[in-house]
């Protein structure tokens, strides 16, 4: 299902349709993620990826025409690359130990001590938000940092645009 | 779309929800799934919400402009504050298990205040990015 939304929006020339069934692609793409027991990413990804985005990209495409150009250059060469590209992850996948393999060497490091320890130590029974906000405390700092470092700079870039464009208007 | 009707009734019941969900995946980050980025996004998203409804000045006049940018401030400010915090009780930078007499119940006080820090960025960043690509469409945005 999600290989035939991805065909439908590379095929598709109208930018409304491709911004749509974006959002659908991450709706998809959250399932997957609730699949696989990754429930705070799926949420992540349903709020962000399939409301916050698709509103932004809504926005943008209300600024600008709501068809795609046709294409300059021929894509065979930008196909071989993608192509080349996922051919390289298929492979770098073999090397990986199987599904929920219990052995693997993610769940044989800090791991197990977050999961056995994580409870005790911070009173907290979700180990996502235990690692998140307490074991890992400098990363997520890092990310905030980073998501207002984003806000820091599209005040700065879109304020000076929209002076100058009221000032051309005037 | 300030004249549909049905919009408008819905949305009223719609944005009170999603705030009040936006909350409880705060607050309730610890025991299930959800924290301050979720939480930060879903709040951001109930406004842009009503933005959309009733049109840009409308969520302006809710959220102003310059809370927005004093949000995307504080909350990292309240995410190094908490480290400071912990430095100035005698612990680690972040670390959690001086801010209170009992070491898990200061972990949970140091998580709550750094998800805090996270929501208020979050949702600042959010609203100001839609604040300022919906503002560059000029006073035609509000039938968008």
């Amino acid at each position: 299902m999600m290989a035939a939304v991805t065909v439908v929006i590379a095929g598709q020339r109208n930018l409304f349709a491709v911004v749509i069934l974006g959002g659908i692609y991450s709706f998809l793409m959250a399932t997957v993620l609730v699949a696989l027991d990754a429930v705070d990413v799926a949420m992540t990804e349903a709020s962000v990826g399939a409301g916050i985005s698709t509103v932004l990209f809504l926005g943008a495409l209300h600024l600008s025409k709501s068809e795609e150009m046709k294409p300059l250059h021929k894509p065979f060469l930008p196909l071989l690359v993608a192509i080349a590209t996922g051919a390289a992850l298929v492979y770098g996948t073999l090397g990986l130990p199987a599904f929920s393999d219990p052995d693997a060497p993610i769940h044989r490091h800090v791991a197990p001590r977050y999961i056995n320890d994580g409870p005790r130590e911070t009173g907290v029974p979700n180990v996502v938000t235990a690692v998140l906000a307490s074991y890992r405390g400098f990363d997520t700092l890092g990310e905030v940092t980073v998501v207002f470092t984003a806000g820091i700079g599209v005040i700065a870039l879109l304020r000076r645009l929209r002076g100058r464009g009221k000032g051309e208007r005037s | 779309m300030k004249d549909y009707l049905v919009l408008r009734v819905v949305s009223k019941l719609l944005i009170s929800l999603m705030i009040l969900f936006g909350l409880y995946v705060q607050f309730h980050g610890d025991f299930g799934p959800g924290g301050g980025f979720q939480a930060g996004v879903i709040i951001a998203a109930a406004i842009i919400f009503y933005g959309i409804i009733y049109g840009l000045p409308a969520a302006r006049a809710v959220v102003p402009s310059g809370l927005v940018e004093i949000m995307i401030a504080s909350g990292v400010l309240i995410y190094a504050g908490v480290g400071v915090a912990g430095l100035l009780l005698g612990g680690n930078y972040l670390d959690y298990f001086v801010l209170d007499r009992d070491p898990v119940a200061g972990q949970h006080r140091g998580i709550f205040w750094v998800e805090i820090g996270v929501l208020i960025t979050v949702a600042g960043v959010m609203l100001k990015i839609f604040y300022m690509f919906a503002g560059r469409g000029g006073d035609n945005r509000d039938d968008a």
